[in-house]
């Protein structure tokens, strides 16, 4: 573990920003006490089973429900037909779309919600719903975009009016004509086609819900694996039609998210409608085949980038076309008004004038989602994307991959940086973090080893990305989903005696907010850490807020966090010129107290402070010391960092093993440099999985291929490689305390690295592109194929 | 069917069905929650328990099988009222995040320091590669199952 880099302002018993505070939340998890929706257990309650579809793409003939109903312990079998009495049958997605909650006129992917069973007990439910027959009039599959998009390809969505193609959307970003004018001029173009698989975010706790209507009082209480407790509340009223009062989210402990918990899943209605209609709690809890097959998967964006070089090796312009894939419901987890969420983020950490990105995204027969797992809206695949293409233009041109990156680098007088597609770079110094890892590794000891390993017959490589992120969206203005500004909220309630109580409006998912947002408050005003209890994910009891993902809980509430500590600060401040019989203007702050300018024994703790609020006010001043800061951010942030990446190729089988892997990230200000560590180690080992083993795929009926861990491989101890930490702190000059967000850099960054590594490695041999996953099979298939 | 199992050091008699999993026997019939159930096919081990002092993935154990047996859950790690060397360094080296895979790793670690003391970093990857966690990268797991094998160590030695 790195030191941090700067001294904490404040003493460890206060322990405010910069100190490693270990974590309050795992007091609960190591005895086994943490609370995760499977856990709770209420009154009468009942369990749903959903019976899904075996095939990808058919009509519904008939569906027969008699078989599950004469189970012993069945108490109703829901369909689609039964939900549309209600209208239910069909719900909005997050992008604006409509989903089908269980389906009514025919099935779309394998594995989409037919029926469900509730009944008594899960195994009583899990057998009646095997015993639903459904005839089905099979219709032609359609499992890639490019035959989604062909004129004779059957309509997926046919329940759409006005829709007469599989065409899903279209999204533009840049200047097409400065583009073709400075490919025009171009010494050198350099295009790279890769296909960034479909993935899984597959948190190790499946979604679930208990779904718990009070028929005699219309009271919802929701316990739900939900990232945005808030958000969801909104859309259950939007949905089923309930007044939002009436309707009370409770989001507990949450085994890992990684953007699975965003969006609303047809399991979740269906729960709530039935316990509406019985009157009785209902849970759902999925299988880990459910989780893979049906909800929201992440990627499939077949990518085409080309980069305009001029005869010094300057990027004077970057153009492109992506074609994604969007399964049968567009539900992407993104912005509204960007279809490809933020994937214009392309252009990366480079400074050229001219940039053009193109999209269209089709319907498929395939599980819906298009969540942004464990990044910023589709900023992993433009991180990707850039860096391996800046990668291979370094070596067309003939100049060494740093060398090429640090000619073309943003320079740190250059901020705040406009891109050619709109973005307001607020901070970054890459040159620095890019020459710090490559001191860590010995980059040119390593160059010099790949020269001589060749001669030997070994195969080494050494590749590197230099990314640049965008997290913390909003501004509200340009941000929202189904209108909701993505503002976020912090509730700051400073007890009689000096406990405070801090409610937020996002969510953890192990990120430790308990920890590390005690600590905001901490630095602002002075009380311990220890004494700042912090409470999220129950509607009733929190400020409301759009949740976390897209690594926004930092930049949004976090911000939020430290404004309102400000706020009270400044009241703390009259109240204790009235204790002290001072003028306000005379008095002085250090972290925990306020003196008397030039007297110092002077002096009242925050904590008195704290308790003359509710005993002793100013007579012209309200009591208490509480109150509430919906933050807007101005400007999203945007952390960089370089990560290095050691590999030795074996010749013979492809197999490539990681020697080091050197992560230098730059997150601006820490507020908890263990915490900080443990996300990066965390998104290192996601990014590693992407690129050597983890991704789903399906055959050429529509069948998942990767429906369980055995066939959907993620890395365990034993593969994931070894990683060095160091980092650089630009703070982000619009942030309250100067933090970025740091949750989601290494999955971004990391897999250009992984794969520009083995390139590296084997690039003599004119190997230019592996698609991800490079499993050794594919970098044996890619030499073989080099060697013919 | 009938069983006797020992849970935690206390002895629970039932009746159960053959086809009910060890897992849903834990968590539902006992009431202990903090045994997890992530993948039901034996791939991700957040389901594990000690029978006999050996990990057992409970998601694919029938409770039958437990008869007579004695069966550690993350509830049983303390010891005498105080928390166990293996969850003192979990809180202390930030082993854990989500904390969902949390109580098998360190069961399995627990299980593993008891039969190597003194493991290298290789056999302890090598030895919780049964067990999946998504959040942490598995860098402070190893780290703190190092420090538990050497806090328990010197309290052996002592």
């Amino acid at each position: 573990m790195t030191a941090t880099m700067h001294e904490p302002k404040t003493s460890p018993e206060i322990g405010g920003l910069g100190h490693s505070r270990r974590r309050v939340e795992d007091a609960r998890f190591i005895e086994g006490r943490g609370h995760y929706v499977d856990d709770i257990e209420l009154p009468g309650m009942l369990h749903m089973a959903i019976h899904r579809s075996p095939v990808a793409h058919a009509k519904i003939i008939s569906i027969d429900t008699s078989g599950a109903e004469a189970v012993e312990g069945v108490l109703a079998v829901v369909t689609g037909e039964l939900l549309a009495q209600y209208d239910l049958a069909w719900m909005p997605t997050l992008s604006g779309d409509t989903q089908a909650v269980l389906a009514t006129d025919k099935v779309r992917f394998q594995g989409q919600e037919v029926a469900a069973v509730i009944a008594t007990d899960r195994y009583i439910a899990e057998d009646a719903a095997e015993l639903i027959q459904v005839e089905y009039e099979d219709l032609e599959p359609i499992v890639t975009p490019q035959r989604a998009l062909e004129d004779d390809a059957p309509l997926i969505r046919d329940d759409k009016e006005d829709l007469e193609s599989n065409l899903c959307y279209t999204w533009e970003s840049g200047d097409k004509a400065a583009v073709e004018e400075a490919f025009s001029k171009a010494a050198k173009v350099v295009a790279l086609e890769t296909f960034y698989p479909r993935s899984h975010p597959a948190p190790l706790e499946t979604c679930g819900i208990v779904a718990d209507v009070d028929s005699a009082t219309g009271q919802a209480t929701l316990y739900m694996t939900s990232q945005a407790p808030h958000a969801h509340r909104t859309v259950f009223a939007l949905v089923a039609g309930l007044p939002e009062q009436n309707i009370r989210i409770v989001s507990p402990d949450i085994g890992g998210g990684f953007g699975n918990k965003v969006p609303v899943y047809p399991g979740y209605v269906v729960a709530t409608a039935a316990s509406l209609v019985i009157g009785q709690p209902v849970k759902w809890v999925e299988t880990r085949t459910e989780n893979l097959i049906s909800t929201g998967f992440a990627r499939d964006y077949y990518m085409k980038g080309e980069l305009a070089v001029d005869g010094d090796g300057r990027i004077l312009a970057l153009k492109v076309d992506m074609l994604s894939d969007q399964g049968a419901f567009f539900a992407d987890a993104q912005p509204t008004k960007f279809k490809a969420g933020l994937f214009h983020i392309v252009t990366g950490s480079y400074d050229y004038p001219a940039a053009y990105v193109s999209t269209r995204g089709a319907y498929t027969n395939k599980a819906p989602g298009g969540v942004a797992y464990r990044c910023s809206f589709r900023v992993t695949e433009a991180s990707y994307l850039i860096e391996r293409l800046v990668q291979n233009a370094a070596y067309e041109i003939g100049m060494d991959p740093a060398e090429f990156r640090s000619k073309n680098f943003i320079k740190p007088e250059q901020f705040p940086y406009t891109t050619p597609t709109g973005f307001v770079y607020d901070s970054g110094e890459y040159e620095k973090a890019m020459r710090l890892a490559m001191e860590m590794v010995g980059y040119h000891e390593i160059q010099k080893e790949r020269e001589e390993a060749r001669q030997d017959g070994r195969l080494v490589g050494i590749g590197m990305a230099s990314f640049t992120e965008v997290v913390g969206a909003g501004h509200g203005e340009d941000y929202d989903i189904l209108g909701l500004k993505m503002f976020d909220s912090a509730e700051l309630r400073v007890h009689p005696t000096g406990k405070a109580i801090l409610k937020l409006g996002v969510r953890s998912q192990g990120q430790g907010h308990e920890t590390t947002f005690a600590q905001i408050v901490a630095e602002e005003l002075g009380i311990p850490a220890s004494d700042v209890k912090v409470v999220e994910g129950d509607t009733d009891n929190t400020p409301y807020g759009l949740g976390t993902y897209a690594s926004r809980s930092t930049p949004v509430a976090g911000a939020a966090t430290a404004m309102i500590s400000r706020k009270l600060r400044d009241k703390a401040k009259k109240i204790a010129a009235h204790l002290l019989e001072a003028s306000e203007d005379d008095l002085e702050w250090e972290p925990g107290k306020f003196f008397v300018a030039g007297d110092p024994d002077s002096s009242v703790t925050i904590q008195d402070v704290a308790f003359a609020a509710y005993t002793n006010p100013p007579p012209d001043l309200e009591a208490g010391l509480e109150g509430v800061n919906y933050y807007d951010p101005p400007n999203m942030t945007y952390p960089f960092g370089t990560y290095i990446v050691v590999v030795d190729v074996d010749p013979g089988s492809g197999q490539w093993k990681v020697r080091r892997m050197v992560a230098v990230d730059d997150c601006g200000v820490r507020i908890n440099p263990m915490i900080v560590e443990g996300q990066i180690h965390g998104g290192l080992a996601e990014g590693y999985a992407m690129s050597s083993m983890q991704y789903i795929t399906f055959d050429e009926t529509g069948n998942c291929i990767g429906s369980n861990f055995s066939d959907y491989l993620i890395p365990t101890a034993w593969e994931t490689p070894r990683f060095e930490l160091g980092e650089t702190v630009t703070p982000s000059p619009h942030h309250p305390i100067g933090a970025k967000g740091v949750g989601e850099s290494a999955t971004v960054g990391s897999p250009a690295a992984f794969v520009n590594a083995v390139i590296d490695a084997i690039r003599h041999l004119g190997i230019d592109n592996i698609d991800m996953p490079v499993s050794s099979d594919r970098v044996w298939a890619a030499m073989e194929q080099a060697k013919s | 069917m009938n069983i006797s199992v020992t849970v935690n050091g206390t002895e629970h008699s039932a009746v159960v069905e053959p086809r009910l999993l060890l897992v849903d026997f834990i968590r539902s019939k006992l009431k202990l929650t903090g045994t997890h159930i992530g993948c039901d096919t034996t791939s991700c081990g957040v389901c594990t328990v000690l029978v006999d002092g050996t990990p057992v993935k409970s998601c694919t154990y029938f409770a039958v099988q437990a008869d007579g047996r004695s069966i550690t859950t993350v509830e049983g790690l303390k010891q005498n009222g105080a928390l166990s060397p293996m969850q003192e360094a979990f809180k202390e080296h930030h082993g854990l995040q989500c904390g969902f895979c949390t109580p098998a790793m360190m069961l399995v670690g627990t299980a593993l320091i008891a039969d190597n003391p003194d493991p290298s970093e290789d056999e302890i990857r090598f030895g919780i590669s049964g067990n999946l966690c998504r959040c942490t990268g598995y860098v402070n797991i190893v780290k703190s199952i190092q420090a538990a094998a050497a806090t328990t160590r010197e309290g052996a030695s002592q």
